[in-house]
């Protein structure tokens, strides 16, 4: 009697204790919650915040005359003539025609620098596209040069940075500004052109279109051979020391710094196979040695988690094993396959290192079109600009990690979808 | 099953592909030197925009490794050209020559000042080379003629009674970087020989001297940042205390947050840099196969618009973007010798 009341309260005594143990560790992983949270909240306000001035650019409002003589062109179809065109007099003509009072070489040199040397290549495209345009005059608004562009946004928010213009340009820019000839518009160039040393001219395009051709190709590649592997391993190979043995070394292979992978990449597809650098094939044949191994792990997980009833369900009826597995387990495994192929890829999105090594890190002009076409990719993309002496390169970067970010939570949010949309359960 | 199926397919493609790519190849390749890189794609881009041809592809590699793709050999599978922020070393000119690439043009297209800068909201600060040494090096000559000691100097009024009582804390790019190359050969040496005793040793033992002279302290005064030049100018804004090492360009993009400190005096300036008066910059090249001219098109076109005042002239757009230009008669004689396609003959004095 006695005794059984002493247990009792020494239940109730430790009840508490235990309790307050369970409490606090709850605790211990809200906090860790919050601070993984607070850490991607300061990331995603840190580039948001340097990166969101970059989706805008500033346009001069000028009165363009295309005058044939000044250009030097007869005919408008002849592609010897345009490539000769003095397509760098019309934004200088026109910006003389604003500012009559500008003389001396030094001062018109600065007056020029206002537009971006671009300029005359836009207008040379606008014209070829609205060729009743040739001996008219126009008002239209023209991209401004970076430093006009860093400028500009700075003294709009208060903060003015004029260490990279002369003073006569910082009046010229106030006069406009009150004639309503300068504003801010929407930065298309940022998403239809390739990569530029002007800030102003930069954009993301090759870099997409760089990232869509490899990720096809490593797809194409890495999930048929990682999907068969995965089968073969785990319902036709024998259980001996040589499939545990490819088994760790698989497991290995994932666990493997990226870079050895370019640098494989480099001796067996560039120096044996002569595959030309920097084009998506390399990449996309380099970045499937990195992505087989998740994938096939993760394959190799979705077809163990089909439960051995429906194999033997399928052998009883009289099917052969292959038929058991094309039939039957793979259907069921394919939903875990495909998360593990999207993880993989969101993973070779992300990659730079094993693309240095293959000449992906490189500075390419012209948009890739076919997977022969040199190409470069998003993250490196981001690392090139991070690199670049010109201030307004800072915001691209941030506005380039905005877009990767997206891309990423696209293929991973799409991947928890896939799980939560076409897993079974047992 | 489906897996054999694949190998086959895969090799099979990449053997069409190297077929291909044996064949001739539409674009120029260059590699090379990243302090010579954003020279070297605006002209790339203005040749490419300019002349409706496909751009030039380049790419970021360092001057040595630039070199080792590019002396690898003759054919559209190796570089045209390559980019280098210093001359091409003899060892180089003979792998080149073995490996079959005979006749390389050299072309100077500039000087590069690097800067030793802190953030704005410190004083400014005047050094000089000695000073850099002295501050820098892992041995320093001690209190005897001819005697080493390991660096004792934390701050640096120590190094030098005129300089401020601040601890030497100095961000600065790793040994793998072209400009820590050059800091060392140009800032560091050009004080260490200011030792009249120390001068003597580089007849008498010369790799001792340049172990000595080239040789930058670990103990934590020396802070290696990483080849990002940007983030050393960051670095500086949140330590005002410090000072950094980095690439013209950059100070001169970034003057509302970094100034340089004078050397010897001579401010960092455009102007000090082109006339050589400021000591610490240095010679930009790249080397063209000739053997590649003519096969693969548009390298004539992309060493003319290198080669013309308004990209490489003291008010072209290369000087926009913080190239130091060349004088105006060594512009002249290196445009001729380019354009004429006059190679390297073997006897110029390679380091």
């Amino acid at each position: 009697m006695n005794k059984s009341v002493d247990n009792l309260s020494k239940i109730k005594r430790s009840l508490t204790r235990r309790n307050r143990a369970e409490a606090r560790f709850q605790w211990y992983g809200r906090v860790a919650i919050f601070i993984g949270l607070a850490a991607v909240a300061v990331l995603f306000i840190d580039i948001i915040g340097k990166g969101h001035g970059a989706f805008q650019a500033t346009y001069i409002n000028l009165n363009v005359s295309y005058d044939q003589e000044l250009l030097g062109i007869e005919n408008l179809s002849d592609p010897e003539q345009l490539v000769m065109g003095n397509w760098d007099a019309l934004p200088k003509l026109a910006l003389r025609e604003k500012f009559t009072d500008v003389s001396g070489r030094r001062d018109k040199r600065r007056l020029y620098g206002l537009l971006s040397n671009g300029a005359g290549f836009d207008l040379k495209d606008r014209l070829l596209a609205n060729p009743q345009l040739l001996n008219t005059t126009e008002s239209i608004w023209l991209l401004a040069d970076d430093d006009i562009d860093t400028y500009y946004k700075s003294w709009l928010d208060g903060e003015a940075y004029a260490a990279r213009l002369s003073d006569k340009q910082v009046v010229w820019i106030d006069q406009l500004h009150e004639q309503g000839l300068i504003h801010l518009q929407l930065n298309s160039n940022l998403f239809t052109r390739g990569d530029s040393r002007e800030p102003e001219q930069a954009g993301i395009r090759g870099a997409v279109m760089g990232s869509l051709l490899t990720l096809v190709l490593t797809l194409m590649l890495s999930f048929p051979i990682g999907v068969s592997a995965a089968i073969y391993l785990e319902e036709f190979a024998p259980k001996n020391k040589w499939t545990d043995f490819i088994e760790v070394n698989i497991n290995n292979l994932a666990a493997v710094p990226s870079i050895i992978f370019g640098l494989l990449g480099l001796a067996i597809f560039i120096n044996f196979f002569h595959v030309p650098r920097s084009v998506p094939i390399v990449g996309g044949l380099v970045l499937t040695l990195m992505t087989l191994p998740t994938i096939i792990i993760t394959s190799r997980a979705a077809i163990k988690s089909v439960p051995p009833s429906i194999r033997e369900a399928a052998l009883g009826m009289g099917a052969s094993k292959f038929q058991m597995v094309l039939h039957h387990v793979l259907p069921l495994a394919l939903p875990g396959m495909l998360t593990g192929a999207i993880i993989g890829m969101a993973q070779a999105l992300g990659e730079t290192a094993p693309l240095l090594m293959i000449g992906m890190v490189a500075f390419i002009v012209d948009i890739p079109g076919s997977f022969t076409d040199p190409a470069t990719v998003l993250p490196v993309q981001i690392f090139l600009w991070a690199d670049s002496p010109e201030r307004a390169f800072i915001e691209k970067t941030s506005a380039a990690i905005m877009v990767l970010l997206t891309f990423l939570i696209i293929m991973n949010t799409s991947a928890v979808w896939l799980r939560k949309r076409l897993e079974r359960r047992w | 099953m489906t897996q054999l199926k694949f190998i086959p397919a895969v090799i099979f493609a990449m053997a069409s592909i190297s077929a291909t790519s044996s064949m001739a190849r539409e674009s120029i390749e260059v590699v090379g030197s990243s302090t010579v890189y954003p020279f070297s794609t605006v002209v790339a881009e203005r040749y490419g925009r300019a002349s409706g041809k496909l751009t030039p592809k380049i790419e970021s590699t360092g001057s040595g490794g630039g070199m080792k793709l590019f002396c690898s050999g003759v054919g559209t599978n190796y570089p045209d050209i390559t980019n280098s922020s210093r001359r091409m070393k003899s060892s180089e000119f003979k792998k080149c020559q073995t490996n079959g690439v005979k006749e390389v043009i050299e072309v100077q297209v500039g000087y590069d000042g690097i800067v030793i800068a802190n953030s704005v909201e410190s004083a400014p600060i005047e050094l000089s080379r000695k000073d850099i040494f002295l501050a820098l090096a892992a041995q320093v000559p001690g209190a005897a003629e001819g005697e080493l000691i390991d660096n004792p100097y934390t701050t640096w009024k120590q190094v030098n009674p005129a300089l401020p009582d601040t601890p030497i804390e100095v961000l600065g790019p790793p040994p793998t970087s072209g400009t820590r190359d050059a800091f060392a050969e140009l800032a560091l040496e050009g004080g260490c020989k200011k030792f009249a005793w120390i001068n003597a040793m580089k007849k008498a033992d010369k790799n001792a001297y340049k172990a000595l002279c080239h040789t930058i302290r670990e103990d934590g005064a020396y802070i290696e940042a990483g080849e990002n030049d940007n983030l050393i100018v960051q670095k500086l804004q949140a330590n005002p205390a410090a000072l950094g090492i980095f690439g013209f360009s950059f100070l001169d993009q970034n003057a509302d947050k970094v100034q340089g400190a004078n050397i010897e005096s001579i401010e960092p300036t455009f102007e000090s840099i082109a006339d050589k008066s400021y000591p610490i910059s240095r010679p930009l090249y790249f080397y063209v196969k000739k053997a590649h001219v003519g096969v693969v098109p548009g390298i004539e076109g992309y060493l003319n618009e290198f080669t013309s005042e308004r990209a490489w002239g003291e008010d072209g757009y290369l000087a926009e973007k913080g190239m130091i230009p060349l004088p105006l008669e060594e512009r002249k004689a290196m445009a001729k010798n380019t354009r004429s396609l006059t190679p390297m003959t073997g006897n110029e004095a390679l380091k």
